[in-house]
């Protein structure tokens, strides 16, 4: 057996593990990242959008700050987030987007003088200052207060990614590509590594490192319509889960984008109605200012969405084979506007749906987008439970998004997360020494072997993984999605609980030799049923309404009883996760309160009911 | 009813002792805005477990899923099925190495691509975070961009001649990197250094010019424009070395 050993083991090379992996060379200890595909294709280069930070320097941004952004970020989490993680978060957000300009990202700058915007549909204008030429400009965003989205045309995630990548190349830090951790390693105290799996060859590796970050990215492919890539399956949350000790936090708040397209569920960015673009109904009408007269079309994505459900269901999408949906239009932004600062928009368009944003309408549906919950954290990143174990990025809840993440954050959230956890990590090294059992090591990869043996032999069963897992997707799909109820709920958690028993009895229908796809999945399928599992019964038991989370049967936000973080970890026998919860936040800055958008219906701390 | 589609894909894994190369027939029917992704993944699921290639975005963004497609190297995920004929064939891209089937590793070649152009911003100041940005040109953020757009697919490097004869050839997209960088203030090489990694036939004297590079690129990246640039450039910098050598 191969064993490579490190200081840092980064299992995930997307802008968090990348961004860690580059504090930590630098600091002079080695790092190896892994990751299942070559790093610059993570799922963090389909990012289209934008950055979120104050600069304050284009005019319809001018006297941002860390406060404002702070304050939008505590109401877009519905009060969910760790508020001490938000203000650290806000206070570096600038640093971390002009560090990135300094090493080479191209973003768009201030050009001074009149232009047009649209809100609404209508037209306006704004000048921009000749003083601020040049500077970093940015566009809005849904539930934001202020322009503060920085960008790259509709590329900014890939500008990011390849300008990180780039620095990695230039540090020499070592990447190892389509290569998949598949179990932690530790002794119920300490993580010393992980087992992986070579994509390339099928082999197991032993990785020991003193520390180890999970940094694998969203884990929405557990539904079945998805804005994620195919590989965000969720490997690092189900490694975690299977230590029996690390929790997940929050796994029932998960954001559904309100403009995936129909059928594909790609995504087309928010940036479209941040420019201004709006959302139409069968007679081609707009009706988002007729539930949010303030912020319309632009208010979070947990209202877009539901608001777009609901019009949906008073019959007024549009019908199609692939079901219901809506318009966006973007068409009055004009040409010009969506082949400089829309191109990825327009180019998905053109292919995939044959449609013509210029002239013609987007066909568009809510779909799965951003799981805020993950691998739970202290502010320092260290994950909850095992020394030596931290998480950043989406796999992480370190929790500044709470129950809704606002657009434009996630991406801040990778690169200022990496900077902080990185930081923390070098600090933990170097108070470190590394002792490795070597029993412990071989019985972790003996086990792993004896899995996959026993999936090729068919020793354990011969249920069939990718029915397993459509079923799965489903389930989560139609029961666990925008609205929710207990009945519906229940019936989840049932039929997860028959998959997941039926998950302990995969077989290959190959020969599973070599980099076998079908083995790649049978080796997540389990964990990714708990994952699912741990979603649907944290839904179950959470009672109240909050962000993401919107409860049919119990409407209002309880702030009296639900003001907390759920804590799920899987015991191993089991056939549910076990909850625990943990306040909210401990330092609270911003009170709860009204989020200015939405439905006002809230159980306040005291018990009073307002809005009801 | 949709046409019946016959796929006529390669096959062959290295790591499996009993594989040898040959080619494997699927049939199934075409859907409505059918993509290779969406026939592929069939394919996997319902006729055979093993077939390896790679998708990842799913969305023409990331670069992963380029295969030789009826004789073009492409992005399979963003290639409809309706706009092809019903007998259908997938190789993998040629130059890079075969990991199985459909699947290359284009992993390790752009990143020996990206340390032999030095793809990084080259500057000898340091980062000041207290410090405001320095000040870019709108015009020339979104000049930079467009070259930036290249998602490392490996279609041009597949589909030039080039490329496929000698193995140190660096490829268009490595050339269309060091022109971004070349146009970038920020970046301190000078022309000479430039010079140094892409003025010789290893780089732009080994293009023959041809634009396979560009007809299959699909992002659309300008890369003709830019190798004629670099080719016009780094020309003069060759006369300038000749001169500088029969002078002294
Ligand atoms: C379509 C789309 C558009 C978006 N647009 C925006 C936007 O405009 N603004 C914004 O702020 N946010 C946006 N987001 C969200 C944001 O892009 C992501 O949350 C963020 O990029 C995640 O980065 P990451 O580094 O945490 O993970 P990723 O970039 O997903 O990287 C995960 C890494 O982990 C690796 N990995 C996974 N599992 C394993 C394993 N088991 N072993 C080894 N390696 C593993 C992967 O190979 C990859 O390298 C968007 C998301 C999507 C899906
Ligand atoms: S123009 Fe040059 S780089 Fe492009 S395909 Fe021809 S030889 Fe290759
Ligand atoms: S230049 Fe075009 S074809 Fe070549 S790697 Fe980049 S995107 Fe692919
Ligand atoms: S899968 Fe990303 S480009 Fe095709």
């Amino acid at each position: 057996m191969e064993t490579v050993w490190t200081d840092l083991l980064c299992i995930g090379a997307g802008l968090a593990g990348e961004r860690v992996a580059i504090e930590v060379s630098t600091a002079g200890f080695q790092s190896i990242c892994l990751s299942i595909v070559p790093p610059r294709r993570s799922h963090s280069s389909a990012a289209q959008g934008g950055m979120q930070a104050s600069l304050g320097n284009c005019c319809m941004g001018e006297a941002d700050c860390p406060d404002t952004h702070f304050q939008d970020t505590v109401k877009g989490s519905d009060w969910g987030c760790d508020q001490e993680v938000a203000r650290l978060f806000v206070e570096t957000a600038p640093e971390a987007v002009r560090e990135m300009a300094f090493w080479g990202i191209p973003w768009n700058r201030i050009v001074p003088g009149k232009s047009v915007y649209f809100k609404g549909g209508k037209p306006y204008e704004k000048t921009e200052s000749e003083e601020n030429e040049g500077l970093i400009t940015a566009r809005g965003f849904g539930g934001t207060a202020k322009w503060r989205a920085c960008y790259t045309s509709d590329g900014t995630g890939h500008t990011l990614l390849y300008t990180m990548d780039n620095k990695v190349v230039e540090l020499g830090v070592t990447v190892h590509d389509r290569t998949e951790a598949i179990s932690l390693i530790h002794d119920g105290e300490t993580c010393i590594g992980a087992v992986a799996r070579c994509l390339k060859t099928g082999r197991l590796r032993a990785y020991l490192a003193r520390a180890t970050l999970i940094a694998t990215g969203g884990y929405g492919k557990i539904y079945r319509e998805s804005t994620n890539a195919v590989i965000n399956e969720g490997g690092g949350a189900l490694i975690a889960l299977d230590t029996e000790i690390v929790p997940i936090g929050n796994p029932e708040a998960v954001q559904f984008h309100p403009t995936g397209i129909v059928p594909t569920n790609i995504l087309v960015t928010e940036g479209c109605r941040g420019d201004g673009g709006t959302l139409l109904d069968v007679n081609e009408e707009r009706f988002m200012h007729e539930y949010e007269p303030e912020k319309a079309e632009l208010a979070s994505r947990d209202v877009v969405s539901r608001w777009m459900i609901h019009h949906i269901r008073r019959g007024l999408g549009v019908k199609s084979d692939h079901g219901d949906h809506l318009w966006l239009d973007i068409r009055h932004l004009g040409a010009e506007h969506i082949k400089t600062k829309l191109r990825e928009v327009e180019e998905i368009c053109n292919n995939f749906l044959g449609v013509d944003p210029i002239t013609q309408l987007i066909p568009v549906r809510p779909a799965q987008h951003y799981s805020m919950g993950g691998v739970r954290t202290d502010k320092d990143g260290a994950a909850y439970g095992l020394k030596g174990l931290f998480a950043a990025g989406e796999a992480a809840c370190w929790d500044l998004h709470g129950f809704n993440r606002l657009g434009g954050n996630s991406l801040a959230e990778t690169v200022v997360a990496g900077k902080i956890v990185g930081k923390k990590i070098v600090a933990f090294l170097q108070g470190s020494e590394s002792k490795y059992d070597t029993a412990l090591i071989k019985g972790a990869v003996i086990k792993n072997q004896e899995r996959i043996d026993g999936m090729i032999s068919g020793r354990a069963g011969h249920e069939n993984v990718f029915e397993i897992r459509n079923a799965m997707q489903d389930v989560l799909m139609e029961r666990v999605g925008i609205f929710r109820n207990g009945k519906d709920l229940q019936k989840a958690v049932d039929s997860l609980q028959g998959l997941h028993e039926k998950s302990r009895r995969v077989g290959l229908r190959s020969n599973g030799r070599g980099a076998n796809p079908e083995l790649s999945l049978a080796l997540k399928i389990q964990g990714m049923v708990r994952l699912a599992l741990c979603v649907a019964y944290a839904a179950l038991k959470r009672t109240e309404s909050r962000g993401c989370h919107a409860r049919e049967d119990f409407e209002a936000r309880n702030d009296r009883d639900w003001l907390n973080r759920t804590l799920a970890t899987w015991r191993e026998g089991s056939d549910l996760p076990t909850l625990n919860y943990e306040a909210a936040s401990k330092v609270v800055e911003l009170a709860p309160g009204d989020r200015g958008y939405g439905v006002c219906k809230i159980i306040s701390c005291d018990g009073e009911i307002i809005g009801a | 009813m949709g046409r019946e589609l016959t796929f006529h894909i390669f096959r062959y894994d290295p790591e499996d002792p009993d594989s040898i190369p040959h080619t494997d027939i699927f049939i199934m029917e075409e859907k409505e805005n059918m993509t290779l992704f969406i026939a592929l993944t069939q394919i996997r699921e319902e006729q055979d477990p093993s077939l390896q290639f790679d998708f990842c975005c799913r969305a023409g963004i990331c670069g992963s899923c380029a295969m030789v497609i009826n004789g073009r190297p492409g992005l399979a995920c963003k290639t409809l099925t309706r706009e092809l004929p019903k007998e259908i064939t997938l190789m993998p891209l040629p130059v890079f190495k075969l990991i199985a089937d459909l699947s290359v590793d284009t992993g390790a070649w752009f990143r020996a691509m990206n340390e032999k152009v030095g793809s990084w911003i080259h500057t000898s100041k340091k980062f000041d975070p207290s410090a405001r940005e320095e000040r870019m040109d709108n015009a020339l953020a979104e000049e930079i961009y467009e070259l930036e757009r290249c998602v490392e697919c490996g279609c041009c490097v597949a589909a030039c001649g080039t490329a496929n004869m000698r193995e140190d050839f660096v490829g268009a997209v490595a050339m269309n990197r060091i022109a971004r960088f070349m146009m970038d203030p920020r970046d301190e090489r000078t022309e000479d250094e430039y010079f140094e990694v892409i003025g010789t036939d290893e780089g732009i004297f080994g293009c023959m010019g041809l634009l396979a590079c560009e007809d299959v690129c699909p992002k659309n990246i300008p890369l003709q424009d830019q190798l004629g640039i670099l080719r016009r450039k780094m020309g003069w910098n060759t006369v300038k070395h000749l001169f500088r050598f029969g002078s002294s």
